[in-house]
């Protein structure tokens, strides 16, 4: 059984039809990766498996039960995490509370204090601004710190929408390694990203998105030699 | 393009001489009351008593203010209704707590507990009335135009007003008054009413406690992400709905106890005491700076200093005569001055382009 089956799904934002009958699977200690153009459907993706968008029609599958009734906030504490597009730190929070949000629905206070310590190891530059407001953090600090926050919950699945979108390429290579490293760790990952090259790199699996549907799905390294990808997004060609 | 530009010069200079011609004004009072006057003015008595009776008034208002800048911080609506949470707590714990345990002897024998009860019961009931009508008239709007709920929240109002002036009459019904607190006390040689004495500390209990709620815990931290984004605060596992329900409890809660307080300081409660505190507070929250928690206990102390302070000061000084039946003007001439020139308030953000 996979940890998360999405089956056909149909999202909608008003009229507009933004998937239309997506299917993917993830198993347990994947990274798969969904790549596609801008405005292929995405965000929406990871916005309906986590609970922010009730898709009109077809199924998502945790841990083999469903979960597409299920609202955002009741499905952190089954094990699903999202470090979303554009970092969304809480620019008022300092490093610390955004950290702490994180582990909103836990309470076991000495199993947080373990975890924050993780996510200090993880990344030391966090610690160092503990107190600061997340506000002025610059893009890479947020991007360390959208993932730290996530990783807080404990997630079994880590949804993540573009992490390596706007840094510099240093940081875009630190930013992999990280995802990388989170995987090895346990946490399953569901990467979203326009670099594609990076993102089939490091992922087990790959899934092709256009205009809401699922073009391609194969294995990474076979997606990484596929002629369209390598033209439509590696820039081979 | 050059039509643009002579444009807003003109509005500026238009706002620079109205500005001016305001900072004129109150100089010109405040210095033919201070040193033109002859006979008739104020000794310094007289003004330190202005003074804390702006204080306290203030601090009333400030209260009062939190509830309406706690609920803009999360829904970027002004809550209309917010002065008859304050109403209904208020007159609810009159008539069926204050009243009955002052005429048992009760509330004179056990003054500190008696008061205890009877601020928790008008909290309790400003708690049952503002949720009620988070649930059942602002819920169901939450993704309709900003509008819509601003229009629902003065219905609301409304509503809650003729809904209690059925229930209680619309007779001015008596706050009982305490014994213990006749009279004055002398601190450090300054006479001071009892009653202001103890509105003043009790707010203060009360204002800073509420910062410990909103800025050292879990549920406070909450608040203030689900004020920030609340997509991204449900993606922490928090409920955003509960979250917004707790931050009408909370400031309503305090809306309450302001209540009584004003009870304790006015001596009568009636169906439409919420108004003018309310639109007073709204005001004070403004003055501050709306969404700003220090804003709103900043704003309600200056704008019971302003009320206090201002009509014997410079309205009197221009020979205004009843100068004192004015200070609901100065309250208003404030929000609007403060909503032309300075819509951030004190310390906020602009009123206007929060909701980027
Ligand atoms: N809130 C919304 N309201 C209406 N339409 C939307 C909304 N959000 C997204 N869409 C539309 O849905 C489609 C899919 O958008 P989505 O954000 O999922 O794309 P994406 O693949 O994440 O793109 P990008 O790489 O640019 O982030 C687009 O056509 C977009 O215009
Ligand atoms: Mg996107």
């Amino acid at each position: 059984m996979a940890l998360l089956e999405v089956n056909d799904i149909h999202t909608y934002y008003g009229n507009i039809h933004a998937l239309k009958g997506i299917s993917l699977t993830v198993e347990k200690g994947e990274i798969v990766s969904l790549i596609g153009g801008n405005g292929a459907g995405k965000t929406t993706t990871l916005r309906t498996i986590s609970g922010l968008i009730t898709p009109r029609s077809g199924g998502v599958a945790f841990d083999g039960a469903d979960i597409s009734q299920y609202r955002a906030h009741q499905l952190v504490s089954k094990g699903i995490a999202m470090v979303p597009e554009g970092r969304g730190v809480f620019a008022r929070l300092s490093v610390t509370e955004n950290l702490n949000m994180g582990a909103y629905h836990r309470n076991d206070k000495d199993g947080i204090a373990e975890d924050l310590e993780k996510v200090f190891q993880i990344f030391p530059r966090l610690k160092e601004r503990r107190t600061q407001v997340a506000g002025t953090l610059s893009g890479g600090e947020q991007q360390m710190l959208a993932t730290g926050r996530a990783l807080m919950s404990r997630p079994d699945l880590l949804l993540m929408d573009e992490p390596s979108m706007g840094l510099a390429p240093v940081l875009v290579e630190a930013t992999f390694e990280t995802i990388e490293t989170i995987n090895k760790e346990g946490t399953t990952i569901l990467l979203v990203e326009q670099n594609a090259h990076m993102a089939l790199q490091v992922a087990d699996r790959g899934y092709v998105l256009q205009t809401g549907e699922i073009v391609l799905s194969n294995t990474a390294k076979e997606l990484q030699r596929d002629p369209t990808v390598q033209k439509a997004y590696l820039g081979i060609e | 393009m050059s039509q643009r530009f002579k444009d807003i010069d003109y509005i500026g200079v238009v706002l620079w001489l109205f500005r001016t011609a305001i900072v004129v004004v109150v100089l010109w009072g405040t210095i033919s009351k201070l040193f033109l006057e002859q006979g008739n003015a104020y000794t310094t008595i007289d003004w330190i008593d202005f003074l804390i009776a702006g204080l306290s008034q203030g601090s009333l208002y400030a209260l009062i203010a939190l509830g309406y800048t706690l609920v803009y911080g999360v829904l970027f609506m002004i809550n209309f209704a917010h002065g008859e949470f304050f109403m209904s707590g208020t007159m609810t714990a009159t008539i069926f707590v204050a009243l009955p345990l002052s005429s048992s002897g009760f509330l004179d024998a056990n003054p500190i507990l008696g008061m205890l009860i009877i601020i928790i019961v008008a909290m309790l009931v400003s708690v049952g009335v503002a949720l009620l009508t988070e649930r059942v008239a602002y819920r169901p709007l939450r993704r309709a135009p900003r509008l819509v709920p601003l229009i629902t929240a003065i219905g609301a109002s409304f509503f809650w007003q003729y809904f209690f002036r059925g229930l209680y009459g619309s007779t001015l019904i008596p706050f009982p008054e305490l014994q213990v607190l006749v009279g004055k006390w002398t601190v450090f040689g300054i006479e001071i009413l009892k009653t202001r004495a103890v509105v003043m500390v009790a707010s203060v209990i009360m204002l800073i406690g509420l910062y410990i709620f909103i800025m050292r815990t879990k549920t406070g931290t909450a608040i203030r992400a689900v004020a920030e984004d609340k997509d991204i605060a449900a993606l922490m596992g928090i409920d955003v709905d509960r979250t917004i329900s707790i931050t009408f409890a909370t400031g309503a809660a305090m809306a309450g106890a302001a209540g009584i307080l004003y009870g304790m300081v006015f001596r009568q409660v009636h169906f439409f005491m919420g108004f003018v505190p309310g639109i007073k507070a709204f005001t004070a929250a403004v003055l501050g700076g709306i969404g700003s928690i220090p804003g709103a206990a900043l704003g309600g102390l200056f704008l019971g200093l302003i009320e206090a302070v201002g009509p014997p000061l410079f309205l009197e000084g221009l020979g205004i005569p009843g100068a004192h039946q004015l200070k609901d003007v100065i309250a208003f001439t404030m929000l609007v001055l403060v909503l032309i020139f300075r819509p951030q308030g004190i310390v906020g953000e602009r009123l206007a382009e929060k909701k980027a």
